[in-house]
């Protein structure tokens, strides 16, 4: 019987493992070595209609981009954590001459496997780890929540907006922080409810928790969250919201206000075009509107003239640098002096924002 | 916090529940007749496409959640003919049966990422949706809630009160006995199986045609294994169930209220809510040592005639 036990759990464990590794997908022949190979390593499905989505018609675009020259390969869904390491090692191993991870718990990783393969180059997005064979790049999609706030504190009859949050990490941190100071901007009464759902991709959550949002009085909802569920319910009970990512809009044609965009085929096909070229060197790409990584879907029908006006106004002005979202005078949420007026955030507090500014209430859930 | 916002929270509790009811039960079914199928979230998840795709092409509910539940038992199908007639190893079968679904259920669902099917309409019960507050909360949903209330309900009675129950029973407690006494352990386990996969299909599609009427893959998340966890919370009962998935929902439901009400609360903590109480109503069980609250004696155990 004992030994029995043992083959049962070995076995089970065997099948973990396989199943862990099946879901890689090679796009392109193996063996020919000429070509410049580029990895992709995701943290949800390619069919997420959200972030994953997105990175992966980047790498749709490097090939078309390339064709013969590239050959590129994904695996989809890796967790962060030791996990996301040994999958990297293998793409390594396997003569990836570039290797993207594209969500920000894959820094550790990251880093680690970029010391041991030291000829491979990693590109890690939204992270600040750098070395020689290791770039980082991110959007500014707080340029892009400015503009949300600004449409949400106008359009907001309760003054309430709600805030679907995933990890407090600094990247979602700041997205909070520029949406409600846009928001405050053109509203003075307006308030944030912020919940935070612990993951990236829980449909049935996040849907959850636009419910209890919406119950709550929220009439606009942000996401911060990769599926479109909460856009769904937002369609469904009448209200407004903001999709994520990706353009949201088959799932909520009256509610969807805009939608931030990420378009990272710009990037990629200048990185992996560096690559081919051989002039590839470490950086630390931050984009905005201006290089085009950042854009908004069509303004929805509900958004009167005067608003649209405004928000296109906030974008070309980001755009052109004559507006930064974070200008003072500003308070960090204790009420301690940030920004003193018409100074503007440095990129390094903005990487490691790990604060509220004055006026959203609740606490940040310790970082993760 | 107003009267309204009450009735609003009961009305998601009850709403988050429903798969897990639909789930743990199809989960009891097979436990009580001595089958351990960790294979629940994958019959879940294809029992959501299967719904979900029904409702997509413009069905009415009850074709969709037909669809959803001879999806979940064909799938079971599988897992019974392996275990009990392959004699494969349950636990390890199980597994695979959760993988396999998961990763079906993405090949051919990947068709249908993007769409939205039609939100399914609320039945409001005369007179008695009219009651203020609680009306709304309980008298106002669609009619899978219902159904799930009524399905545990129909389960007690069949467990503890037919004959057919009693056979059940036997077979899950003493199947060399049940067998000896003339019953067929196989045929009993096989109708379980599919029974109960049909069961978790429902509330697999519960998701995709009232939760969130999309469908992406993984949407399950974790769902077929906190069922498995309430049927051990609720020691192996019915109604027991359907109150713990009560239990269980209103821990995540809450959660959310009380973060936008401003109390904040580690989510993680409450993630691990449902299998700390888990491990607590074992403890509790097996301090109490009373034979027949606890696990099904032949549970896991695989039937051999020749013996």
């Amino acid at each position: 019987m004992k030994g029995f036990g043992t083959k049962a759990v070995a076995l089970a464990a065997a099948l973990v493992l396989a199943a862990c590794s099946d879901n890689e997908q090679a796009s392109a022949p193996e063996g020919s070595s000429d070509r410049v190979k580029a990895g992709f390593i995701y943290v949800g499905p390619v069919s997420d209609g959200g972030w994953t989505y997105e990175h992966n018609q980047g790498r749709l675009a490097v090939e078309a981009a390339f064709g013969d020259k590239v050959e590129t390969t994904f695996v989809e869904s890796v967790s962060e954590g030791p996990d996301a390491e040994r999958v990297l090692s293998q793409m390594a191993n396997d003569g990836a001459d570039i290797i993207f991870t594209t969500s920000f718990g894959f820094m550790n990783p990251t880093v680690k496997v970029a010391e041991q393969f030291p000829n491979v180059k990693f590109e890690h997005a939204t992270g600040f780890k750098r070395a020689d064979n290791l770039a980082t790049y991110s959007s500014r999609f707080y340029e892009g929540r400015h503009v949300l706030g600004l449409i949400a504190g106008q359009m907001t009859k309760t003054n309430t907006i709600g805030y679907i949050a995933s990890f407090p990490i600094p990247e979602v941190v700041r997205g909070i922080n520029a949406a409600y100071l846009a928001a405050k901007s053109v509203n003075p009464d307006v308030q944030f409810k912020i919940i935070w759902v612990s993951t990236w991709f829980d449909p049935g959550k996040e849907a959850d928790a636009a419910k209890a949002l919406i119950d709550q009085g929220a009439d606009i909802l942000m996401q911060h969250t990769d599926s479109p569920a909460a856009m769904q319910i937002a369609e469904q009970r009448g209200i407004f919201a903001f999709g994520q990512a990706s353009d949201m809009a088959a799932h909520g044609p009256n509610a969807q206000l805009t939608s931030i965009i990420d378009d990272w085929a710009p990037y990629y096909i200048e990185r992996v075009g560096a690559v081919i070229d051989g002039t590839w060197s470490s950086s630390d790409t931050w984009g905005g509107f201006n290089t085009g990584m950042v854009a908004l879907a069509p303004y929805g029908a509900a958004v009167p003239d005067d608003v649209k006006a405004m928000a296109e106004e906030a974008r070309i002005a980001i755009s052109e640098g004559r507006l930064h979202p974070f200008t003072g005078p500003v308070n960090k949420q204790d009420g301690s002096p940030w920004l003193a007026a018409g100074e503007t955030a440095d990129d390094g507090t903005l990487l490691g924002m790990d604060f509220y500014v004055e006026g959203i209430e609740g606490s940040l859930p310790s970082g993760q | 916090m107003d009267a309204t916002l009450i009735g609003a929270i009961i009305h998601a509790i009850l709403v988050a529940s429903t798969p897990l009811v639909f789930a743990g039960l199809g989960a009891l079914i097979q436990e009580r007749a001595g089958v351990l199928n960790l294979g629940i979230e994958g019959l879940m998840i294809v029992g959501a496409l299967a719904g979900f795709v029904v409702a997509l092409s413009g069905q009415p509910l009850a074709l969709s959640v037909v669809a959803a539940a001879g999806a979940g038992a064909a799938l079971a199908l599988i897992f019974a003919i392996l275990v009990l007639r392959l004699e494969a190893n349950p636990v390890a079968t199980g597994l695979a049966l959760t993988l396999f679904g998961l990763g079906v259920a993405a090949l051919f669902g990947a068709q249908y990422v993007g769409a939205s099917a039609p939100p399914v309409k609320a039945w409001s019960i005369p007179v008695l949706s009219d009651i203020p507050v609680l009306g709304r909360a309980l008298f106002a949903h669609d009619p899978l809630v219902y159904g799930s209330v009524l399905l545990a309900i129909m389960l007690w009675w069949f467990l503890n009160k037919t004959r057919g129950g009693l056979i059940l029973r036997a077979v899950g407690e003493d199947h060399d006995a049940a067998h000896a006494m003339g019953f067929s352990v196989i045929g009993v386990r096989f109708l379980a199986i599919c029974l109960g996969g049909a069961m978790a299909g429902v509330g697999g599609a519960y998701l995709t045609l009232v939760q969130t009427p999309m469908f992406v893959e993984g949407m399950t998340a974790g769902r077929g294994w906190i069922a498995l966890a309430l049927v051990v919370f609720a020691a192996w009962r019915p109604l027991r169930v359907l109150l713990g998935a009560y239990l269980f929902g209103s821990v995540t439901i809450l959660q959310l209220h009380s973060q936008a009400l401003g109390i904040s609360i580690a989510a993680q903590w409450l993630s691990m809510l449902p299998y700390l109480a888990t491990v607590v109503a074992l403890v509790v069980i097996s301090a109490r040592g009373v034979q027949g609250t606890s696990a099904p004696a032949s549970l896991g155990k695989t039937f051999r005639v020749s013996r």
